[in-house]
């Protein structure tokens, strides 16, 4: 799924710079823990998250995953925003709540890393 | 971060501070954008970056700080994290899935899911896990690039 429709599916609003049409996802993974997201088996994936600090993208950027989804209407730290934009990682945030997010794009055909 | 260059390999130290999450990772970044300037698969480096930055945040989170050493050869990278802080009591409990003794605070910025150490032993060839209570812990990462 291409970043831009992830953003139409979730209704999300983007805080970075960096562009992202082109940008492809193949699964995404949900986790406020950051080791949970680290033992995701998936990369040139998306991250929904409710962490709000710059270890979210700390994490994105070992895993390569190019998107972080902040849920629950969380307005990014600018700390957060300005590693993103260093790092080239795409930041949005979604008002939706983590399940209803993943639900969203889980029905408009993103799978799970564990199922792809 | 200090370079060391001997003949054949490349030695790359930093200090890691405790409870620092605004620059936690930044020690794994760096060596991560060294692996790939170096022309290292993409699935190595990843392995790397992600066994080395759960390590680093162990060394923020629990090891009070310490010392990163990253020793980069041609078809290996060891990582080397050693700390002076609490040590481990038990290794064989700290390396199972889901024990943690991450505090409620350390939970709300993300950490304490209890899969850090196996997260690294998962993504890395060999790890050496050392430690003695009041003294400090030495985790040594190794990963064999196939190459
Ligand atoms: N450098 C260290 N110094 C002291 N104790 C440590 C160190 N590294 C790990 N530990 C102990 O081992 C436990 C398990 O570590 P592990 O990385 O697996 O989980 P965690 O750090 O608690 O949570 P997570 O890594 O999922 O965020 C820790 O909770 C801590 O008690
Ligand atoms: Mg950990």
């Amino acid at each position: 799924m291409k970043l831009d429709q992830v953003m139409k599916v979730v209704n999300a609003k983007v805080y970075t710079n960096v562009p992202f049409g082109d940008i492809e996802i193949n699964a995404a993974c949900g986790a406020d823990l950051m080791s949970d997201a680290l033992a995701f088996g998936e990369n040139k994936g998306l991250l929904l998250t409710g962490l709000n600090n710059p270890q979210s993208i700390r994490t994105a950027e070992m895993m390569d995953i190019s998107c972080v989804m902040l849920v629950r209407g969380k307005e990014p730290d600018e700390s957060l925003v300005n590693l993103a934009n260093e790092k080239e990682i795409v930041v949005m945030k979604t008002d939706y709540s983590m399940y209803t997010a993943c639900g969203l794009l889980y029905k408009a055909g993103l799978p799970g890393g564990d199922l792809t | 971060m200090v370079n060391d260059n001997k003949s054949d390999t490349l030695i790359q130290k930093y200090t890691v501070c405790a409870n620092d999450f605004a620059s936690a990772g930044a020690a794994s970044a760096s060596v991560k954008k060294t692996l790939k300037q170096l022309g290292f698969s993409p699935d190595f480096i990843r392995r790397t970056s992600i066994a080395m930055y759960e390590g680093e945040i162990n060394m923020v989170i629990h090891g009070g700080g310490g010392i990163a050493e990253a020793e980069i050869a041609e078809n290996y990278v060891k990582i080397t994290l050693t700390d002076e802080g609490p040590g481990i009591a038990d290794i064989d409990l700290a390396m199972r899935e889901g024990f943690s003794t991450a505090s409620e605070s350390v939970r709300e910025l993300g950490f304490g899911a209890g899969m850090g150490l196996p997260n690294i032993k998962k993504q890395a060839d060999e790890i050496n896990l050392s430690s003695e209570v009041g003294v400090g812990t030495t985790l040594v990462i190794s990963l064999f690039s196939g190459a």
